[in-house]
Formats: C-alpha cells, sequence, structure tokens
C-alpha cells in the first residue's frame, strides 16, 4: 500500500466544480481517496496552483509516421540532446523528439494522459511498442478509417451496422482507443494521386462521399457505445477559403450523445481559413466559432501554430504534397493499403509571413470566440503547429490581451487587416485554462469515468501542482510568470507517484494504455465474415490471422468493454 | 503438427504466409515460401551450436551460458570504446536492449544498414521519402522498375507477392497490365522478364537518373545521344513510360547504394520520384535484405533519434555516419571490445576491419558457426527469431510483423541473453 498526501494545495478542478480552494489531496495505491494515514510521503504544494494531470486529446508522439518524421530529421535531433542522467534516457529533438524525450518534456510540464492522434491500423504494432517505451504518461490511439475500404463498402451500401461492426473488430484487433478520420476519402483518392475538394466529392472507384463516410461513422460510433466520439480532421486542410468545407460539415453533424460531443474536429485553425487564395488569405475564425458555439454536438481544438521550426506530419497525404510545393525543403509520404495515408515535411512558420502570422492569430481567435471552454481545447496538433513545449505561451496569449498585443506588433504588418484578434479582448482565467488543458479533455475522451481529468475520490492520482500563487499573480499583466510556471511543474505526480519535481525526472515509469473494445453479437463478428475475410486475403499484403495486434504488446493496459448496440 | 499464416525470417518481404509442418523438433516441410526462405526453414535444428564457446588457447572449450555471459559484461565494462554491431537478424526486443546497453556503457551500436541501405537513409535524410506499404503497388501499379537489384534471386517471392505476377485489385488482368523495367548493370534472370531492360555501364546510375529528370520536367534538349550506354531513344521511352503511369512503384537494391555516387544515386532516385509525382502517382522502396534491418532502424530511431551508427560516448546520441558507423571504428583502430549480434562481418567486412576485430576481446551472439566465429573469442547460440523465438521485426515497407515460434529446442533467446548481460552492466554501472 502506498500512501501520499499533496497539502495546501490551491486546487482548481472542474469536473468536481472546485475553482480556487485551498485543500489537501489524499492518495491511497494511486487512487485519490478521502485521507490517509500518518505515514503516508507528503508533498508539500504551498499553496501554488494544483490541477488534475495535463491530458493531450489530440497529439502525435508514437508510430510510424512519427517515427519517420525522427528518422529524416537528424538535424532536429541535434536541437534537443541531453545526456543520461539517473533514470532519464539521453534524449534528442526538438519537434520530433524521441519516445524518452516526448515523455519527459509533457512530464516535465505536468502531462499524464496523451492521445496519439492517428494510427493506422495495419501498422498498430509500432505504436504499441513506442507507448510501451513511454515512461509517464497514460496512452491511447485514435485509429485512422478514413480510406478503409470496408467502411466505405458498408457506407455506399448504406449498412451502418456493417460499418460498426468493421469498426468495432478493427479496434479491438489493434487495441486502438476511438476513431480518427483524416481527410476522409481524399486518401483513397491520393492512392492514385488525387484528393477531393470538400465533403460532397465523389471517393473515386467507392461511390461514396465524405459527407456520407463521416455521417455513418458518427452513427456506427454511437452504434458501438464508443467513449468518445469521432475525432475528425476534415477535408480541404490548408487551403484558402476552406472554412466553408468546415462550416459545412459541422452542419452536418447530428446530436446524438448527451454526455459528449458528436462529432470531435481537431486542430480547426488549420481549416478556419478564408480567401480565394495565398494573396487574399484571411481568417476565418469567427464564423468558425460562430457554428460551433450554435451547435453543442462539436467540440473542436485549436491546432495553434507557432513562430519557429517544427516538423508537419498527418495521415493526410495529398495535403503534405501540397505544402511540399510550397515549401521545397523534403517530402516524404507513407501510403497505407486499403487504410490511409500519410506525409511529412519539416516547417518553419516565420512571423516576417503574412500567411503564417495569420495562421498563428487564427488559433488563438478561435480560443477566444468560442465561448465555451470545454468546446475548444488548447492544442498545436503536436508536432504540426507547433512542438507542445509552447502549450505554456499559448496559455499566457489566452490570459493576456497585453502579451497578444505585444506579440501582435512583430508580425506581419498587414496582418491586422485579415484577422479580427486585436478586437477580441477576453482573457481566459485559471479555470479556463483549465478546462482547456484537462477537464475538458478528459470529457471530450469520455475518460472522466474511469478516473482522468479530475480529482475527485476514485479518480486517478494523476496530479500536477505549478509554482503559481494564483492570488499573488495577474496574468493579464504578469505573463511571462504564467509561462514559466506552466513550463515547468513544481510536482507532477502519475497513479499516485511523484514522477518529476522542479525540472527533474524521478522515476523511470510504467504507462497504461487505454484501448476500448466493442462487444458485438457474434452475427456481426468480422472474423467470421466471408466478405471481410476475403478483403484480407486478396487485397492486404498480410494474412488476416498476423494483422492483430497481440497481447504481449499492451504491458500494463486498461480495456474498456463496451455493449455495443450491434 | 501443421503451423499455418508463419512469418518467414529471410528476407525484408517477412512473407507471412508460410505453412509448415514439424514432427517433433524437426521441419519436415515449408509450403509457399521460397527456395532461400524454405533452406533456412528446413534446417531450422541443424548445424546449430550446442552450448557456449570460448578460446582456450588456440582451441575452442565449451562455457556455460553464465560463464560466457559473464565474460561478455567483463569485456564490455572494461572497454573504453565498445562497439555493438549486428542486429539485422534479431528481434525488435534485442534491438532495443542492445541500445539501453550502448547507452549504459557509452559504446557505439551500429546495425548492417551501415554496409546495405546507409547511403539510402542518408538521402531520405536530405530529400525525404515518397513511399507507400507494398500492398499499396500490389493493387495499383501498373509500372514497375527494379534499379541495380535482382529480386528474383535476392527476394524471389517480392514479385509473385506484391509486383509483377500479384493480383492487383484495381488492374483487371494484373500481370498483362503491369510493364516492368529493369535497370542493372547486367542482364540478370529479373532482367530476361522485363518490358524494358535499360543496360546502364557501371557507375553510371546517377547519370541516367539525371537524364530521366531532365526529360521528366521537359528539357530533353539537354541530353546527349547516349548516358552511361543508354541511348536517348531508350531514355525517352522509359520517361514516357513513367510518365502515362497511372502509379508507378520504384524499388532499388544495394546496385544503386553502394556503387559509385552511393547516396546520391539514391537521392537522385528519390527526385525523380517526386518529380513524376506531379504528373501521376509515384512511390519508391528500398529493397532490404535482412529480415530484420529495417526494425533496427525503427528501434534504434525512437529510441535515439537516428536510425543507425549511434555513439553514446558523449553521454548524449551523436550520429556521424562514416565516423560512427562500425566499418569507419573498426579501420580506425579505434573500437577495444565488440559484441556482433545476428549478423556476419566476417563475411562482409574489408580485411582491415576484421584483423583488429580480431585482435580485441569479441564476442558473438549467433545460433551458428559463421564466418564471424573464428575471429571472435566468444560466441554464445541463441535461438533463431521466428522458428523457435517469436518477435517483431519491420518489412521493408515499415510494416511491424509478429515473427512467430513453432519449435522448442531450449535455447534462450537474444532478447533473455541481451538483457541478462545488461543486468550484469548495471551491477557494475549503475544508471
Amino acid at each position: 500500500m502506498s500512501e501520499l498526501l499533496v497539502k495546501n494545495a490551491y486546487v482548481i478542478d472542474p469536473i468536481n466544480r472546485i475553482d480556487g480552494e485551498v485543500m489537501d489531496i489524499a492518495v491511497r495505491d494511486g487512487r485519490i481517496v478521502e485521507d490517509v494515514g500518518p505515514k503516508a510521503e507528503v508533498i508539500d504544494a504551498e499553496g501554488c496552483l494544483t490541477l488534475p494531470g495535463g491530458v493531450d486529446s489530440h497529439t502525435h508522439v508514437c508510430g510510424t509516421k512519427v517515427n519517420f518524421g525522427r528518422y529524416m530529421s537528424p538535424e532536429d535531433m541535434r536541437a534537443g540532446r541531453e545526456v543520461r542522467r539517473g533514470v532519464k534516457h539521453a534524449t534528442s529533438g526538438y519537434s520530433v523528439p524521441t519516445t524518452y524525450a516526448n515523455s519527459y518534456r509533457y512530464a516535465l510540464m505536468g502531462y499524464t494522459t496523451l492521445l496519439e492522434g492517428a494510427m493506422a491500423p495495419l501498422e498498430a504494432r509500432h505504436t504499441h511498442e513506442e507507448f510501451s517505451a513511454t515512461p509517464l504518461q497514460d496512452m491511447m490511439a485514435n485509429t485512422l478509417f478514413d480510406g478503409n475500404w470496408g467502411v466505405m463498402k458498408a457506407v455506399s451500401e448504406g449498412d451502418i451496422e456493417r460499418v460498426a461492426a468493421i469498426v468495432g473488430w478493427t479496434l479491438s484487433a489493434v487495441k486502438g482507443f476511438g476513431i480518427k478520420l483524416t481527410n476522409p476519402g481524399g486518401t483513397e483518392a491520393w492512392g492514385y494521386g488525387k484528393d477531393l475538394r470538400c465533403i460532397k466529392d465523389e471517393v473515386p472507384h467507392f461511390g461514396v462521399t465524405p459527407a456520407e463516410i463521416i455521417e455513418a461513422m458518427i452513427r456506427a460510433c454511437e452504434m458501438l457505445r464508443l467513449p468518445h466520439s469521432v475525432h475528425l480532421h476534415c477535408n480541404n486542410l490548408g487551403t484558402p477559403g476552406n472554412y466553408s468545407c468546415t462550416v459545412g460539415t459541422f452542419n452536418l453533424v447530428p446530436d446524438l450523445n448527451e454526455k459528449r460531443q458528436s462529432l470531435y474536429a481537431t486542430h480547426v485553425q488549420f481549416h478556419s481559413y478564408g480567401g480565394s487564395d495565398w494573396k487574399t488569405f484571411c481568417s476565418k475564425a469567427e464564423p468558425v466559432a460562430y457554428t460551433v458555439n450554435n451547435r453543442p454536438q462539436i467540440v473542436i481544438d485549436m491546432g495553434q501554430v507557432m513562430f519557429g521550426k517544427t516538423t508537419t506530419m498527418t495521415a493526410d497525404g495529398p495535403m503534405e504534397f501540397n505544402l511540399y510545393r510550397l515549401h521545397h525543403n523534403k517530402w516524404s509520404n507513407h501510403d497505407v493499403e486499403l487504410e490511409t495515408g500519410s506525409g511529412i515535411i519539416p516547417v518553419l512558420y516565420r512571423k516576417k509571413n503574412l500567411v503564417n502570422s495569420i495562421m498563428w492569430a487564427i488559433g488563438l481567435e478561435l480560443g477566444l470566440l468560442v465561448k465555451d471552454p470545454w468546446r475548444c481545447l488548447l492544442t498545436t496538433d503536436n508536432p504540426n503547429g507547433a512542438p507542445f513545449v509552447k502549450y505554456p505561451e499559448i496559455i499566457a496569449l489566452l490570459m493576456s490581451k497585453k502579451y497578444r498585443d505585444a506579440e501582435f506588433a512583430t508580425v506581419h504588418r498587414r496582418t491586422e487587416s485579415r484577422v479580427d484578434l486585436p478586437a477580441l479582448d477576453r482573457e481566459l482565467d485559471w479555470n479556463e485554462i483549465a478546462v482547456m488543458t484537462r477537464a475538458g479533455q478528459a470529457k471530450a475522451l469520455g475518460i472522466v469515468d474511469i478516473g482522468k481529468g479530475h480529482l475527485g475520490i476514485g479518480a486517478e492520482a494523476d496530479i500536477a501542482v505549478y509554482p503559481l500563487k494564483v492570488g499573488e499573480i495577474d496574468p493579464a499583466q504578469e505573463y511571462q510568470k504564467v509561462i514559466d510556471g506552466f513550463a515547468r511543474a513544481k510536482w507532477t505526480v502519475k497513479r499516485g507517484r511523484p514522477v518529476a519535481r522542479d525540472g527533474e525526472i524521478l522515476v523511470h515509469g510504467e504507462n497504461t494504455t487505454i484501448w476500448v473494445d466493442p462487444k458485438i453479437s457474434p452475427e456481426r463478428d468480422m472474423s467470421r465474415d466471408p466478405e471481410f475475410t476475403e478483403m484480407f486475403n486478396h487485397w492486404y499484403s498480410v494474412r488476416m490471422s498476423n494483422y492483430p495486434v497481440q497481447d504481449e504488446y499492451l504491458k500494463r493496459h486498461l480495456r474498456m468493454e463496451t455493449e455495443a448496440a450491434i | 503438427m501443421i503451423h499455418e499464416d508463419m512469418i518467414c525470417p529471410f528476407c525484408g518481404c517477412l512473407c507471412d504466409d508460410l505453412v509448415i509442418e514439424t514432427e517433433g523438433s524437426e521441419v519436415v516441410r515449408v509450403d509457399n515460401a521460397c527456395t532461400l526462405g524454405s533452406h533456412k526453414l528446413m534446417n531450422a535444428g541443424k548445424h546449430r551450436l550446442k552450448a557456449p564457446i570460448m578460446r582456450d588457447g588456440g582451441a575452442w572449450r565449451d562455457a556455460s551460458y553464465e560463464e560466457a555471459m559473464e565474460y561478455t559484461a567483463g569485456i564490455l565494462l572494461d572497454a573504453d570504446r565498445p562497439l555493438l554491431y549486428g542486429w539485422s537478424s534479431t528481434q525488435g526486443e534485442a534491438q532495443g536492449a542492445g541500445v539501453s546497453m550502448a547507452e549504459l556503457l557509452g559504446g557505439v551500436i551500429d546495425s548492417t544498414t551501415s554496409v546495405c541501405h546507409g547511403p539510402s537513409i542518408l538521402a531520405i535524410q536530405e530529400v525525404g521519402h515518397p513511399g507507400c506499404t507494398l500492398g499499396q503497388v500490389k493493387n495499383r501499379a501498373d509500372l514497375i522498375v527494379y534499379w541495380g537489384c535482382n529480386p528474383t534471386e535476392a527476394h524471389p517471392r517480392h514479385m509473385s507477392r506484391y509486383t509483377t505476377y500479384a493480383d492487383g485489385y484495381f488492374l483487371e488482368n494484373a500481370f498483362r497490365d503491369r510493364k516492368l523495367i529493369i535497370v542493372d548493370v547486367r542482364k540478370t534472370e529479373t532482367g530476361s522478364i522485363a518490358d524494358e531492360f535499360m543496360q546502364v555501364k557501371p557507375g553510371g546510375d546517377y547519370a541516367v537518373l539525371s537524364a530521366l529528370r531532365a526529360i521528366v520536367r521537359g528539357r530533353e534538349d539537354v541530353v546527349p545521344p547516349t548516358v552511361a550506354g543508354v541511348t536517348k531513344e531508350q531514355l525517352l521511352r522509359v520517361a514516357a513510360l513513367c510518365k502515362e503511369a497511372k502509379f508507378g512503384a520504384l524499388f532499388f537494391g544495394v546496385g544503386l547504394t553502394m556503387s559509385p555516387g552511393k547516396y546520391k544515386n539514391v537521392r537522385n532516385a528519390i527526385e525523380l520520384v517526386d518529380d513524376l509525382n506531379r504528373y501521376t502517382k509515384w512511390t519508391l522502396t528500398p529493397l532490404r535484405g535482412h529480415y530484420n534491418v529495417y526494425g533496427s532502424n525503427e528501434v534504434f530511431t525512437w529510441m535515439t533519434g537516428y536510425p543507425y551508427a549511434v555513439d553514446f560516448s558523449r553521454q548524449i546520441a551523436f550520429y556521424n555516419p562514416g565516423e560512427t558507423t562500425a566499418v569507419d571504428i573498426l579501420a580506425r583502430q579505434e573500437c577495444d571490445a565488440a559484441l556482433i549480434v545476428a549478423s556476419d562481418p566476417g563475411a562482409h567486412f574489408p580485411k582491415k576491419c576484421l584483423e583488429h576485430l580480431a585482435s580485441i576481446p569479441s564476442v558473438l551472439i549467433d545460433p551458428m558457426h559463421t564466418m564471424t566465429t573464428p575471429l571472435v573469442r566468444c560466441q554464445i547460440p541463441v535461438a533463431v527469431t521466428g522458428m523457435d523465438a517469436s518477435g517483431t521485426a519491420y518489412r521493408m515497407d515499415g510494416v511491424p510483423i509478429h515473427v512467430k515460434k513453432f519449435l522448442d529446442l531450449g535455447y534462450p533467446t537474444d532478447t533473455e541473453i541481451i538483457t541478462k548481460i545488461f543486468e550484469k552492466v548495471t551491477e557494475v554501472r549503475h544508471p
């Protein structure tokens, strides 16, 4: 039995409606309890800001694409080298750090749970191998279905139950968490070098449209009673004028779940562009935020862009090729048979560049224009908009108009006529930041009930104590203190064990992989379906029996079983 | 006993449809495998070392596993610059343990990549890699190019599983609808079935690739009548075929990576594929030899940031192929102890390197007697992954596959041995 007492914590715990109460948090065997005995280990929080451990509901940290980002970028590795010390392995990398480096840096910022945003099912084993090597965070993997042949055929036949059955079988087989759609249909078209412009275009050879895929998957997701909703990277990412496609997509979404959204739209900054070309490029955050505000079934994340070097990586293969043609640095592409695609290119976002400056502003506009912080979560689509180590700066930008104005004065001078940011006076408070960085993310992922994102009795004891005295700091004025405080947690506690303190990693831990196993009736079991098995035998390059990820790839894991309605 | 859907641990194709029949600890029949894989599997239990062996003066003596592992930990701990080399014919789990040990020892870890597709990686690090999984090629490609390689001999099922002879979802009659271009310095078995055989003078690959790129970009006027032995007429014909294809797939081997020009050849090939993508869809895949050499690149990368040749002597991961690669370290007589795992430098490295290897304390972890055995001071036999050990391997296209065990001959696995040596090292050199 291990016991821990975090004393004198200034707690903000939005899920339990605690907003600035100085209290003690008792922990026994990794869970939060009423009280502990006198022998418990004690951490004195000294009245500092104490939050549930950070949750990142959309990041790219493990898997084939991430690893290829490292593989092709020795120049990036030189930027983040640290020596091996104590329990800590040597680290390398800035925008695509090594597995250990990702885990350490997230832990130092108080993050304890991460969702890898895109896992190709055929290559899932790799993601799980890297999860096993991630010592300090619990991990989940959204599974890509954007170009899934079985799904598209079932959609074209109007058989939503079959869609659900295929998704359910696949999630169980690859130990995935939720459904990810990246440029649905567009990645299949990219198999022959084409793309789709928006949701009404037809996917070549399959007779379905992105709109049909998205809608069917939303319904299938609810049939399977998955904890998380469909997680969508909309079509037409990154092109001028794409906001209309985004708004059109949002307007499709039915409201099907009382507990959470029906659609999680990711990195919406990249989908809120106006203008008809790069010359007339401008922000359309306002109409996008307006749509979100009026449709409670939608939750978005920001996909904030921050200036500097990074590496973009996405399953959206055609988009990466187009971006490569703009940047001319280097380009990697990796299409995955019958399922999805992907691309990787390094990018430098520059303040001198008008388009980049507008992109930076759009993310912040979304964060400020979406009224409900539970429905606009703080991300950079790490590392696409920026590496996650930039989160503290984004928090400060959202909390301080003064900081925004100071930064705005340094960006491209013509940005002002293309964006609304200077006109926005809103300054988020500590509670709203807590929602956008943990409580809201846990709720959107549907993992509150397993004890994530809050500090109530029975919750997982994932706790972050920041060296920030809320009553003594005015975040609107002293934004540097906010940045410094969120960049280096005073304590990070993972499952009841202190894992980081003041910039030091204390333990080599072991994560929990959270995956979902929908219970489906035997008649809908795809492993016995002749058409489905035939597809494997003929068109995949691996046998169906060799496709599922074996249990031995999950060291410590939490299986979330759902009672599917099929 | 019949074992279905087994995985072949021979080449980077990692064919996963083998049917293997065993009687006791004997393999009596292998179906679906190529000659190379079949031969490896049929002889699974033969020619194995029975137990660890160690040098005893000029002769060998048997040793216990404990003694051999103790010796290995000892030489690695005593060394100033230990080299941990090989890793391409073993499981990913062993590779991971190897990286951790190299890190703690402040040693250098390198895989056989540095003598095969190392140049491909250098090229990828300059210009990227437009690739895909092999099933994507199988289902879509109507034009296949093999450059500087001979799959018929080296990857015998590559053409039947993934390219020329494979059924393709989008092709009505895949064999007839596909075209095959072979580029090589001599006409091989594969060349004899090509629609176009383009014979390049040795060392001329870079020039031929440049000429093709010029034509694809609309500058055929700068191309001379012949380029490295290839006529302009043929170059124009090949470039036209490439542009007309709906989906082209270029595969290349060490004929491109290890011939004059080295990584610049591969860079040019990648850029040709990049140029072609402006017209149609093209992808490129290195034909990887050992069944898990790509896995060593993957594991090294997520753990250290670099795919091969990682030097921990500064306590950080440092990478500089040409300096931190095994051949260079041996040739400069830099390392003072070596652990060779699942590879055979004795059969492949330059004489100068082997002379140094023979002069330093060294251990080989390998199931059988190899060309490297005479050069080392101790050999520890282990299970063969894919026969009597299971584990993870990465196919040449990056697809991770769980390689399965179907025999139990009582040998420890590479992972077990390396983990135990690592534990012994850790007892002395605490993290």
